[in-house]
């Protein structure tokens, strides 16, 4: 059995964005670099199948990205992963999800994975689309935002989260592709005797040009941050200071304190 | 122009946020298709042609199938726009749905501008104009971004229906789990989000939530990490709720958790990182570290 889990290295969402000079995404300087959260659960799934599957099945770890990302890549080869595979690509930024999708599928095409892994969205495009694409694009059945996994007989049973609580479950035969929703498991820590192993597991460097064909099929024309609602109160200071400002304001303005 | 819309059916019932489809074309303006894979008991009244499919038949989820009908409508409405929700309904499909018509899509829009659709990123702290490239687009509408509208009109039903078993099977519906804690009658509710911390720290907020007669709410990211019981979750696969005073201590606010909790009377948020997008929404934002900051609130509540 052969599992690919395809992974974006994403900046911490904590840090200020500014756009770049071209304005259409954020300046990388200053920012620290993570994997996708969404994707972590999806290195874990693959890990936990591999386990349950008494280590039998392979898996490859794919990202795309300039350099950078090869550290997302060895973060999931210290998870469990067995081998990395890197498309090179400093302009991955500039890609819409119809590239990104493109560039997997032409990967995956003639690789026979039965079982492809990714979250269901990343935490700065969001799109949401990519993991979906590439299954239509291999002609894979796919169930999206899992919340619950199971593997038996080349058989997914994929319970998808739906609103309001209420979830959805869903059976396919692979090959397939499911998508990742937080919560699906709980992602390992690597260990540092992972960490050291993973050290001498394989990554391949594959040069984007070699795997895209395609031209975006949708451009960014500006990133910027949300217009100001206004109206808000915005206090900063010393915290004795903020409990006497909010409880005044509290006082004031709800029933609440009486 | 024209624009395709998809409703939604779950459990035997039109979604409300369908309506909101209505009230997005009506921004963007031009001629309206609607199609709903569903019953005939309760359709929107919607001038123009009203595409049908049995979810008898066609299964309320069973994407293949639900691809399929969405482009025998395309071949013959010919639309500029495919337009869905952005929901597990809508992001599940309208990607199939692009692919196979290599039509650009644009995800989770929140407003239209002249030069594009409107989106959120980097978890809603920014913003970005996308533009389709592509004659026709896929769509996908952020839940709540766009006001419901009852159309009112008369439609033209045209009973579509496909076959096959597609890739994937139904199996059921698995039920919410059962609420032992109402937040929708409290009056205050206290929520901790990733912000916290740690587990050992949710005791703090909950006592900052007992000081304020109130109830304990949580972000979805300390209900998956085990902090809080979901029984507490705040948000769109949680609770939603409209206390008199909503208190956010360390949370981001994710659109889904916004969605759960913006009704609220009064909004209280407590963050370290002052462009946090909880700010947009808070009455009050109070820039500070949540583990300093709560105890001295409890402190001064209790004296």
């Amino acid at each position: 059995m052969k599992i690919l889990v395809c992974i974006k290295q994403v900046p911490d969402m904590e840090s200020r964005f500014k756009a770049n000079s071209q304005g259409v995404w954020f300046e990388e300087t200053d920012l620290a670099f993570r994997m996708n959260e969404y994707d972590e659960y999806a290195v874990e799934q693959a890990v936990q199948l591999k386990e349950q599957l008494g280590d039998a099945p392979e898996v490859t770890v794919l990202s795309i990205g300039p350099d950078r990302v090869v550290e997302a890549i060895k973060k999931a080869l210290a998870m469990g992963c067995d081998r990395g595979v890197h498309v090179q690509d400093p302009a991955a930024a500039t890609r819409d999800p119809w590239q990104i999708a493109s560039i997997i599928a032409s990967h995956a095409g003639d690789k026979g994975y039965d079982l492809i892994l990714t979250g269901m969205q990343s935490q700065d495009r969001g799109s949401a689309q990519v993991g979906v694409t590439v299954a239509e694009e291999l002609g894979y059945a796919c169930a999206t935002t899992l919340v619950g996994f199971a593997f038996s007989d080349g058989t997914v049973t994929a319970k998808r989260e739906l609103e309001g609580g209420i979830k959805g479950v869903v059976r396919l035969r692979t090959p397939a592709l499911v998508t990742c929703q937080l919560g699906l498991n709980v992602p390992r820590y690597p260990t540092l005797p992972n960490i050291m192993k993973a050290k001498k597991k394989e990554i391949q460097t594959i040069a984007v040009a070699e795997l895209l064909k395609e031209e975006p099929l949708a451009t960014t024309v500006s990133f910027h941050p949300p217009a100001r609602k206004g109206g808000g109160i915005v206090l900063e200071g010393d915290v004795g200071v903020l409990v006497d400002q909010l409880l005044g304001i509290l006082k004031d303005k709800t029933a609440v304190l009486r | 122009m024209k624009a395709l819309l998809i409703g939604e059916y779950r459990q035997g019932k039109l979604l409300d946020s369908t309506f909101e489809l209505f009230g997005f074309a009506a921004q963007l303006g031009g001629e309206t298709a609607f199609l709903l894979v569903g019953d005939e008991t309760r359709l929107p009244a919607c001038d123009g042609p009203l595409y049908l499919a049995e979810a008898a038949e066609c299964g309320e989820y069973n994407p293949d199938l639900h691809k399929q009908l969405i482009l025998q409508a395309v071949a013959r409405e010919n639309p500029d726009f495919i337009v869905f929700v952005h929901s597990s309904y809508g992001w599940d499909l309208a990607p199939r749905v692009a692919a196979r018509l290599k039509a650009a899509q644009v995800s989770e829009v929140i407003g239209l501008t002249d030069g594009g659709f409107e989106v959120g990123c980097c978890n809603a702290k920014m913003r970005r104009t996308v533009k389709p490239s592509t004659a026709r687009a896929v769509l996908t509408i952020q839940a709540g971004a766009f006001p419901a509208r009852q159309p009112n009109g008369t439609p033209r039903i045209q009973r579509l229906a496909a076959t096959g078993n597609g890739g994937l099977e139904f199996v059921g519906y698995e039920p919410a789990e059962a609420k032992d804690v109402d937040l929708t009658r409290a009056e205050v509710i206290v929520s901790a989000g990733r912000g916290v911390g740690k587990k050992e720290n949710v005791p703090v907020i909950a006592a900052l939530a007992r000081a304020l007669g109130g109830e304990l709410g949580a972000s979805r990211p300390v209900v998956d990490a085990g902090w809080i019981e979901h029984s507490h979750q705040v948000g769109t696969t949680g609770q939603t709720v409209s206390p008199r005073l909503y208190v956010a201590c360390g949370i981001s606010g994710a659109i889904q958790h916004l969605a759960g909790m913006k009704k609220s009377d009064f909004i209280v948020a407590i963050n370290k990182d002052k462009d946090a997008p909880i700010g947009e929404i808070a009455d009050v934002l109070v820039v500070a570290d949540v583990m300093q900051f709560v105890p001295a609130l409890t402190a001064r509540l209790q004296r």
